[in-house]
């Protein structure tokens, strides 16, 4: 009898632990998402824009994660006390020159500004964590486009709407991305760091050497194209001169998303269906970029992303052994050059993307941070001003584009000579034009966006783990791994 | 006098009894066994009870960021059309079945091994065997990650290569995803559960097979009909805890994979699942179906296994 208890008891403990050990969990998720850790920018975080769940994004993560958190102050330290949260640890410096300056500019309501560098993973569920229970989140904090659904959730329960005091710069603003840090309620909740505008990096050293022309000939053909069989006759051209195994013209993402998000935006489809409508990923532009990438893998033209996308380290290798000489990526992959790449400064260049069909808008705006000011704060005023300060003045803007290099939001900047062609910019150097002038070119109204709502980290976790091997790995017709995304989103919405 | 006397006596009494009281409670062969258990109990029913009951009751909710409501079985009618959710059952059942065929029989031939005469320096061995068990499974995940990875520069790749098999994308494929966790689990695992059929081992009577070498048993003989049997509660033991750690695996699968994603989900876990519903999409009704699911599944196979086993019978003696 007695024994018949203590089984059943132990049982009890062990079943029970089980529930419990899912808790402690949350307490060492060593890495997810995001690819590098301080490395330099925002776009560790971008990438996972379209992938709160890419595959293999995390790969080179988990070697660096366990070690990263790092505390930076700044500023004043009689001034106001602000608790700021990032999981890139260069953003943190960023309001850190803005906390300097922006106390030289208020002496009477200077500030102090204490940042603090979490990996990707930690700092969005310590995030939650915090605002769910009601205490302990910071003052101001980076949140991952991808995982703005699951913040702005809490509305103005959680979050301070900025709306207020972003009014000094709404009008020039990229509308498109302040809307992606919207909540329900129509009310702003995130200012933006990037407009993240996707374009074409081209190899032009590389292709000219293979192909036995100078560069300008190269960069004349690359401005040649228009569309997607220009692009894939100029790529064909290529791989028939360097016939080599191991070398193709590009390559395709299982791990990520960008491809089909440049794919709907030329169509002006949008698979979340937004706000109001329901999800719905069977479209035209996303089955016809599939098919045509199936197609380039069985003519050797692509290969598949080594480690699933080209933000990774093994991405950055693929493009510096010349694997790969060409690539579609949002503007925030400059930094991955110039970080991680110097060598390769001068070979590469910048154009619009391929259309499917002339006419169509040639870019989309791809991944970014939405920096939130917390409803636990104790000077939520004073954080919000400082935050839009920072984020979209053009003091603010300069800093990001000199530190960050991004493609700022606030358009003024844009056609500004002593910003957009300042050769001092690192980025303006690295490159073979000025990056601001494919912006400019490309133009704000050509810049298609791709809502984020709560369904976007389920449509892009399983595309990223199922449909994209299923199609370009496992060669699955692509309207049969629709079908089957669709049902699973289905059972979502 | 005796006034002063009759006075004293009851207050001398009084505090006589109510010292014995708090003797007996200490003293109370009954009573103490309950406060020396207390501490246990305490946190069994805190750590473990409660959050026990408020899974089950969150299993029926849907919690929002700013509201939650009932909503009844959904979430359960939902875990029945979840695809992903029945890949992730399917891992794990596989991943248990696995583990149970080789943590069970190759840790009791070490153990038995061990214990002949026919291993020299047994401690350098089962030193070896156990290591692994002490080494973060973080650290060793990552190492395994990069022995598995697809590149040709990979331990596994290179094996493969010299065995002239070319180079296979490991973490990609379903089967070979699937041994790679089975690699990583025996290689940490089969030193543990050699020690317990060790200790097993060493509770065994020398006597018995001294009788048995009497009445002329071989080395079969002794080892089927004296130490399986003997060995019994251990293995009963290992296979117990091997059906919940089998089912309730994550850490490995998160290691191997960087993350908690895995190309066609071919290394996602039950606890991976509920880790992805509950903290990473931040719904943690859903997440409570799930474990609560999870429980009921490892109680079915682990009740069942033990009435099989005779666990719930009646001592003999």
């Amino acid at each position: 009898m007695k024994k018949k208890l203590i089984s059943t008891l132990m049982c009890t403990a062990l079943a029970a632990s089980m529930l419990v050990g899912c808790g402690s969990g949350e307490t060492n998720p060593p890495a997810d998402a995001a690819t590098d850790d301080a490395a330099t920018d925002d776009a560790s975080a971008d990438d996972t824009a379209d992938d709160s769940a890419s595959a293999d994004d995390s790969e080179d993560e988990a070697e660096t994660a366990e070690a990263d958190v790092v505390t930076n102050t700044f500023g004043d330290p009689n001034g106001t006390h602000l608790e700021m949260w990032t999981f890139v640890e260069l953003h943190g410096q960023h309001y850190g020159k803005m906390a300097e300056v922006w106390n030289e500019e208020h002496p009477d309501e200077t500030i102090e500004i204490t940042c603090t560098t979490y990996p990707y993973a930690d700092m969005h569920t310590k995030l939650l964590t915090a605002l769910q229970s009601g205490v302990g989140a910071p003052d101001i904090c980076d949140v991952e486009v991808g995982q703005f659904p699951n913040v702005v959730a809490g509305l103005d329960n959680w979050l301070v709407p900025l709306d207020d005091y972003a009014a000094d710069y709404m009008d020039t603003m990229v509308p498109a991305r302040m809307d992606t840090y919207a909540g329900e309620d129509g009310k702003h909740y995130g200012a933006p760091y990037h407009v993240g505008a996707t374009v074409m990096y081209y190899n032009v050293a590389a292709m000219a050497e293979a192909m036995g022309i100078s560069e300008d000939e190269v960069t004349s053909k690359i401005d040649a194209v228009k569309t997607w069989d220009d692009y894939t006759k100029l790529g064909d051209e290529y791989v028939a001169a360097i016939g080599e195994d191991g070398k193709y013209f590009t390559s395709v993402d299982t791990g990520g998303t960008d491809w089909l998000w440049l794919a709907m935006a030329e169509y002006g489809e949008d698979w979340t269906g937004g706000f109001d409508n329901p999800a719905n990923v069977q479209l035209d532009s996303v089955k016809k970029m599939l098919e045509m990438q199936q197609g380039w893998l069985d003519s050797g033209f692509a290969e598949v992303s080594p480690d699933g996308h080209v933000d990774l380290e093994a991405g950055f290798q693929n493009i510096m052994d010349h694997n790969i000489v060409s690539f579609p990526k949002a503007m925030w992959y400059m930094s991955r050059f110039t970080n991680y790449m110097p060598e390769e400064k001068g070979n590469w260049y910048i154009a619009k993307c391929p259309v499917f069909e002339e006419g169509q808008p040639m870019s989309v705006g791809i991944g970014g941070t939405g920096t939130v000011v917390t409803q636990q704060s104790q000077s939520t005023d004073l954080a919000s001003r400082f935050l839009c300060w920072a984020k979209m003045s053009e003091e603010g803007e300069q800093n990001i584009w000199d530190t960050l290099g991004f493609d700022v939001c606030n358009t003024a900047c844009w056609t500004m000579d002593s910003f957009a062609h300042d050769d001092n910019n690192q980025y303006n150097a690295y490159f073979r034009n000025y990056p601001y002038d494919v912006l400019n070119d490309i133009g704000l109204d050509n810049i298609g966006k791709i809502s984020v709502v709560a369904i976007s980290p389920t449509i892009n976790e399983y595309v990223c783990n199922t449909t994209l091997n299923e199609v370009l790995e496992d060669k699955m017709d692509v309207s049969e791994a629709l079908q089957e995304l669709q049902d699973a989103v289905d059972l979502e919405q | 006098m005796s006034g002063r006397f009759s006075s004293d006596i009851p207050i001398f009494n009084r505090k006589e009894g109510f010292g014995l009281k708090i003797k007996k409670i200490f003293y109370s062969q009954k009573v103490a066994p309950f406060v020396f258990v207390l501490p246990f109990i305490l946190s069994f029913l805190i750590f473990w009870i409660y959050p026990l009951g408020s899974s089950v009751t969150m299993s029926f909710q849907k919690i929002g960021a700013v509201k939650t409501e009932w909503i009844g079985t959904a979430n359960y009618a939902k875990l029945l059309k979840d695809t992903v959710f029945h890949t992730a059952i399917l891992n794990s059942a596989k991943y248990m079945l696995f583990t149970l065929l080789l943590l069970i029989p190759f840790p009791l031939l070490f153990a038995v091994l061990m214990d002949s005469r026919l291993v020299k320096a047994k401690g350098v061995w089962k030193a070896i065997l156990y290591m692994p068990a002490l080494t973060s499974v973080v650290i060793s995940g990552t190492l395994f990650r990069l022995m598995f990875t697809e590149y040709p520069t990979g331990q596994m790749n290179q094996i493969t290569q010299m065995l002239g098999l070319g180079t296979y994308k490991w973490l990609k494929m379903g089967w070979s995803g699937m041994l790679a966790l089975l690699i990583v689990a025996c290689w940490r695992w089969t030193g543990v559960n050699m020690l317990y059929f060790l200790s097993g081992l060493r509770s065994i009577d020398t006597s018995l097979y001294e009788a048995a070498e009497i009445d002329g048993a071989s080395s079969w003989q002794k080892f089927r009909y004296v130490t399986l049997p003997l060995l019994k509660p251990t293995t009963v033991y290992v296979l117990t805890i091997s059906i919940y750690a089998g089912l309730a695996m994550f850490l490995e699968s998160y290691m191997l994979w960087a993350g908690n994603n895995s190309p066609n989900n071919i290394g996602l876990t039950i606890v991976g699942y509920l880790y992805k519903r509950g903290i990473e999409k931040n719904d943690m009704g859903y997440a409570c179906a799930v474990g609560v699911v999870l429980l009921v599944i490892a109680l079915a196979i682990n009740i069942v296994q033990l009435i099989a086993n005779g666990t719930f019978k009646k001592e003999e003696d």
